[in-house]
């Protein structure tokens, strides 16, 4: 195991004269929820051992107002969105990088017209840059020859087609990357998109997080890979419903990546 | 005497041309009861949409069976409007086959012609018998139940009855020709209605004629009648595809859009400087813009067009998570609702002498019902779906806003999580100056 993170906010870059060549935005989730944490950590084991200048905001990050957008706040949303501009651009943000589609997508697509233009990538396409810079070498280790499936969060994938960059990092794990029958255009949402991650979901006969983790254990995968914290929780909570915790894990990209390097 | 028919026909062509350019006027007045929404941008990525797409039928063939049947009548339709031209020019100046000066070339376009009624006659077969014997999920989901269900068979009954009297007309025409019966010189060729043909010997000349004759009517005043029920029938897609996917949008899907009322007043709040007491500008709208649509006259003109233009083949609902799942959401029936209720305000606009008069009804909840509205995940696959470009999302998601931002009708479990992003700047009960404490957690 390595040494202490280290984790330099942009307000200390700031007082030390600093710009970081890229902000890693956090997320909520990223920074609360206990699953999704450790992704973040896998993260930045990665990029410190990339020697990536890098800082989070720390407590000047907010909740991009995505859910509340998709609830129908748009005044809770612009609010949201306005504040983080208004910090982002005082510290002169040119490009951000966070492993949450949700603040990905908002961010890059939604910021720009409020006035926040900033080049943004999600992490799995940022790992992929680092890895195409020689910056980071990717080796298989314990996932030699596991076989592995992608689930597309919809906000990656249909909503800004990234699809590739993925699936490229699981592959030089040398694992078996294996596609559910409904993948890339085609996937189906783990069914925490459009706030649905915070109430409870309407009648039906069915979880859609179940629906999907069914697609998924048809591979028979050893690992559910996903980019997305949210994905993440809720197709846990599919393979605790189908009492297959003990065979099948669910991890981020960036874990898989980390774990295999041994960080 | 002899241009008795020739009037009728004139007659019949101005009627049937006539209602359905009338009907044509009144669609695109209740497109325009939208919002405007500026779709003008990119001519070139928007003429390769609708190339691509309406044109080329890219998105249809992505389910296989129905995609290459689909271009089967697709195309069957497209082409032998062509012959529906020498139909008029006939019927108009009583000539018979009017284009058959092209010899040769004259003789593939009438051979092809037959060869795609023959292949739309098994693609609507086929479609029938999925619709009515396999009965695939997606024709007979609870939304498609009365009008809209038997609209789809009556299209295909037209479908087969036109083609079948095209077939029919030829036969006769060819069985004519062999006997060399007096004004049917040789001419196209047949290799469909060869066949049938046959039926015809030993049946006598002025007989045959007849047949050959009504055929020709019965055809020509189905396709005026087809024209005309467009309006009224999910097939209008046949000619709203092209506008619908030329004005689709371009962003990417998951780009919803920033209302611009909202980010004036959150501006001004924002703004140290604004003077809270300050007397509205002068030149401020009077009525202050609604938040979301609860009617379609709060949709924009785009989403009225996709509502018109959907044919109601169902993709959307049968990829939707919430659908496949059990709940109420289907997108198909977002859009079909949109349509319905968009016509019932047409049609109160035409008995009320061009205005509108509150009918104490709206799209939500007398259409839409908020339970259909919160099931839906977002997850744009509804969109990425539709063969034509459509999207139900952005119907949902403007209602939403309505719902929230006009009723405060959120559920509570969101109103919950909004309260926490105002207060905390997330969306649970965490504190943002706890933010960063995952760095030193072991």
């Amino acid at each position: 195991m390595s040494a202490n993170l280290i984790v330099p906010t942009m307000a200390e870059m700031m007082a030390q004269g600093k710009q970081p060549d890229v902000l890693f935005w956090v997320g909520c989730s990223g920074s609360f929820d206990d699953r999704a944490k450790k992704i973040t950590k896998a993260f930045v084991k990665l990029l410190n051992h990339a020697n990536v200048s890098f800082a989070v905001l720390g407590t000047e990050e907010s909740c991009t107002g995505d859910p509340a957008k998709r609830a129908g706040n748009e005044f809770l949303f612009q609010m949201q969105a306005m504040t983080n501009i208004e910090v982002m651009n005082a510290y002169e943000i040119k490009k951000i990088v966070t492993a949450c589609p949700h603040c990905f997508n908002t961010i890059k697509n939604e910021y720009p017209e409020l006035g926040g233009k900033y080049e943004v990538v999600h992490h799995t396409e940022f790992l992929k840059s680092l890895l195409d810079e020689g910056k980071l070498t990717i080796e298989g280790g314990q996932y030699k020859g596991k076989k592995i499936t992608f689930h597309d969060p919809c906000y990656l994938g249909r909503a800004n087609n990234v699809y590739e960059a993925p699936r490229d990092l699981i592959t030089k794990l040398d694992a078996e990357l294996v596609e559910m029958k409904r993948s890339k255009k085609n996937g189906l949402c783990c069914g925490a998109g459009g706030a649905q991650m915070f109430k409870e979901p309407e009648k039906g006969n069915k979880d859609i997080n179940v629906e999907r983790t069914e697609d998924a254990l048809e591979t028979q995968p050893d690992i559910i890979a996903a980019g997305c914290p949210f994905c993440n929780t809720m197709l846990t909570d599919g393979i605790k419903f189908k009492e297959k915790e003990g065979s099948v894990k669910v991890m981020d990209v960036a874990e898989l990546i980390a774990n295999a390097q041994d960080l | 005497m002899s241009y008795l028919d020739n009037i009728l026909f004139a007659i019949l062509l101005i009627l049937g041309g006539g209602y359905f350019a009338q009907n044509v006027k009144k669609l695109i007045r209740n497109i325009k009861l939208g919002h405007d929404v500026d779709r003008s941008d990119n001519p070139s990525e928007r003429w390769k949409n609708m190339a691509m797409i309406a044109l080329g039928q890219s998105k249809m063939v992505r389910r296989p069976v129905a995609g290459i049947l689909h271009i089967f009548v697709y195309i069957g339709f497209v082409i032998i409007n062509i012959e529906v031209l020498e139909i008029v020019i006939d019927g108009l100046f009583g000539t018979h086959r009017a284009f058959s000066f092209m010899g040769g070339f004259y003789d593939f376009l009438i051979g092809s012609f037959e060869i795609l009624a023959l292949l739309v006659l098994v693609a609507v077969i086929t479609f029938w018998t999925r619709r009515n014997i396999i009965k695939l999920k997606r024709f007979i989901h609870n939304d498609l139940t009365g009008w809209p269900k038997s609209d789809a068979n009556y299209i295909l009954y037209f479908e087969v009855v036109l083609m079948s009297l095209f077939l029919l007309m030829n036969a006769a025409d060819l069985h004519l020709q062999t006997i060399g019966a007096p004004g049917y010189e040789s001419a196209g060729a047949f290799p469909v209605s060869q066949f049938i043909a046959p039926i015809f010997n030993g049946t006598s000349e002025s007989l045959v004629h007849l047949i050959e004759k009504s055929a020709w009517w019965v055809h020509i005043c189905g396709i005026l009648v087809f024209l005309n029920y467009l309006y009224y029938s999910k097939h209008l897609h046949i000619l709203l595809a092209f506008p619908n996917t030329y004005f689709a949008n371009l962003k990417p899907q998951g780009q919803f859009d920033n209302l611009e009322s909202v980010t004036n007043e959150v501006k001004l709040m924002m703004d140290p400087n604004a003077d809270p007491f300050a007397a509205p500008a002068p030149d401020a709208d009077a009525t202050p813009a609604k938040f979301g649509a609860s009617d379609v006259q709060d949709l924009n003109w785009v989403q009225l067009l996709n509502a018109y233009t959907c044919t109601e083949c169902g993709r959307c609902t049968s990829s939707c998570p919430a659908n496949q799942t059990g709940k109420k959401l289907s997108p198909r029936k977002i859009m079909m609702d949109t349509r319905d209720r968009l016509e019932e305000v047409g049609k109160n606009i035409d008995a009320n002498k061009g205005v509108f008069v509150p009918d104490n009804k709206s799209l939500l909840n007398d259409y839409i019902t908020p339970e259909e509205l919160w099931a839906c995940t977002s997850c744009n696959a509804c969109v990425e779906e539709c063969p034509v470009n459509i999207s139900p999302l952005s119907i949902i998601m403007d209602m939403r806003r309505y719902l929230v931002m006009e009723q405060s009708a959120a559920p509570t479990e969101l109103n919950n999580m909004m309260t926490n992003i105002e207060n905390n700047g997330a969306p649970w009960q965490y504190n943002q100056m706890d933010r960063l404490n995952w760095k030193d957690e072991a």
